[in-house]
């Protein structure tokens, strides 16, 4: 579903990523951990087309289709979804409304029928009721006044709502308590746990793999991948530390 | 605010118009008179929304003691449309001015206030909102004015300007004069852009730019017009106003 080849990139000049490569297939959830600085939230931002993330070299694909000769919006009608690790807050501009106007630019996209007020809603309502988020904080401004829990909630009834094939998400278990922890979790299993979808969860720690259980895990270190494994590598890499796994010359590189 | 000789750039008033613009309809007509009685409270709103040329709307208005007075404007027509209000303010009476000036093309457009106070225990409120695209140029100039024995006046102006491109051009010069010693005037001024970062979050949950900045655009208006209490005039201003921002992103 999603092929990176050999992916480098800039920002402002500096050079993030340094040939990246990954595959992900459908039905796949794949884990990227990953010392501070590593390039993590910079590969999602990449892949999601962020102003001033300037491909340098490579390429990724998603389902055949180069990434990069697609504007962030046309990306999402393809089916990426972004999980942002800060959700931005937009005052004045109701959830329902930016969801119901970002649903509907995608359909428009795919040569879909718009949705109605009212199916938008009833689809809303359920998905919102699978992560446990009150449908009035949905009536409430995008992500205005939300706690950091709050927020990373609304993101992934976002998720639901706008029904991705492929999920990126950056650092979704930041800032979530254990409670919300296990919602959360237990959203992105029934939201992407499907043979026709995939996940990249790019995290810190071990426990949010508690919950939603990867295929891969793969550790990204100096803007590339340098170490892949099964479920095991994130117990190990929680147990000894990046850089007893990897060693300090390759984390510090 | 008309007088038989065409006004020139040095006058403050006219700083930022078009006079050429304005010389083709000059002289202007006479200005409209509101007189408020004591008590009473009036509501009135004007869309400045001619095709082509220039459009000057002067209001001369006095508000009795005890009286309110609510004005909603949105200015959007026109290669100059300029609207100017002009304020007696009575003891203990109230005036609220809410306006959008949103412009595109080589359009100027402006709002030019002058509140006195001249009694005490007087409040007013004007909140100003303008979007500007391409080389348009919208100016806000307002000045308060408290008289000596104007005690206890409360007034506030808050103007905010967007800029959707490089080549636009927002003034705001809030003005005050106190000769009263117990007042309370607050003004802000802010000029900005579009908030790139949200531009990209909505962009990255599939919404296309255009729809995207008329979203974020409607809501840096949103309010100017919600207590306009007659619905048909609030859905008409409102409408104008989503239109012409549709023309500029």
């Amino acid at each position: 579903m999603l092929h990176i080849d050999n992916l480098s990139n800039e920002i402002d000049g500096k050079a993030i990523l340094k040939g990246l490569s990954l595959s992900i297939n459908a039905g796949e959830i794949h884990a990227i951990m990953g010392p501070n600085g590593a390039g993590k939230s910079t590969l999602a931002y990449t892949l999601g087309g962020r102003p001033n993330y300037d491909v340098t070299g490579g390429s990724a694909s998603l389902d055949g289709v180069n990434l990069f000769s697609m504007d962030p919006h046309e990306r999402a009608a393809a089916g990426l979804f972004l999980g942002f690790q800060y959700p931005v807050e937009i005052p004045g501009v109701s959830n329902l409304q930016f969801l119901r106007e970002s649903l509907n630019s995608q359909r428009k996209a795919r040569g879909q029928e718009p949705l109605s007020g009212g199916e938008f809603i009833k689809l809303a309502k359920e998905k919102a009721g699978l992560l446990g988020l009150d449908m009035e904080m949905l009536k409430r401004p995008v992500n205005v006044g939300f706690s950091g829990g709050e927020k990373k909630r609304a993101e992934m009834v976002q998720m639901g709502i706008l029904d991705p094939k492929l999920a990126i998400l950056d650092e979704t278990d930041s800032g979530l308590d254990i409670d919300a922890l296990k919602i959360v979790g237990a959203g992105i299993n029934t939201i992407m746990r499907k043979p026709d979808k995939a996940v990249l969860l790019i995290t810190h720690y071990q426990r949010l793999l508690d919950y939603v259980k990867p295929d891969f895990v793969h550790v990204l270190a100096a803007g590339r991948i340098v170490k892949s494994g099964g479920p095991e590598l994130a117990l190990e890499l929680e147990r000894e530390g990046y850089a007893g796994v990897l060693g300090a010359e390759v984390v510090a590189a | 605010m008309n007088s038989l000789t065409l006004p020139t750039r040095r006058a403050e008033e006219w700083r930022y118009s078009d006079l050429d613009a304005l010389a083709a309809i000059w002289p202007t007509p006479a200005p409209t008179r509101i007189d408020v009685a004591a008590g009473d409270s009036a509501r009135h709103h004007l869309l400045q929304d001619v095709g082509e040329g220039a459009a000057v709307h002067d209001y001369v208005i006095t508000v009795g003691d005890g009286a309110r007075c609510d004005f909603h404007v949105l200015n959007i027509g026109g290669k100059f449309g300029r609207v100017t209000f002009t304020v007696t303010l009575g003891k203990g009476s109230h005036f609220e001015l809410n306006g959008a000036i949103i412009g595109g093309g080589d359009q100027v457009l402006e709002i030019v206030s002058s509140v006195t106070h001249a009694q005490p225990d007087a409040t007013s409120g004007q909140t100003i909102r303008s979007i500007l695209g391409q080389r348009a140029t919208g100016s806000y100039l307002g000045s308060i004015n408290v008289a000596r024995d104007a005690q206890r006046t409360d007034a506030f102006q808050s103007i905010k300007a967007m800029l959707l491109d490089r080549t636009a051009t927002a003034n705001a010069k809030p003005e005050l004069e106190i000769y009263a010693d117990d007042v309370k005037c607050a003004h802000g001024a802010t000029v900005g852009e579009l908030d790139r970062q949200a531009l990209f979050y909505m962009a990255s949950r599939g919404m296309d730019p255009a729809t995207a900045k008329t979203l974020l655009l409607k809501a840096f208006v949103a309010g100017v017009f919600d207590d306009v209490a007659d619905d048909a005039v609030k859905d008409e201003l409102e409408a104008a106003a989503i239109a012409k921002l549709e023309t500029l992103v």
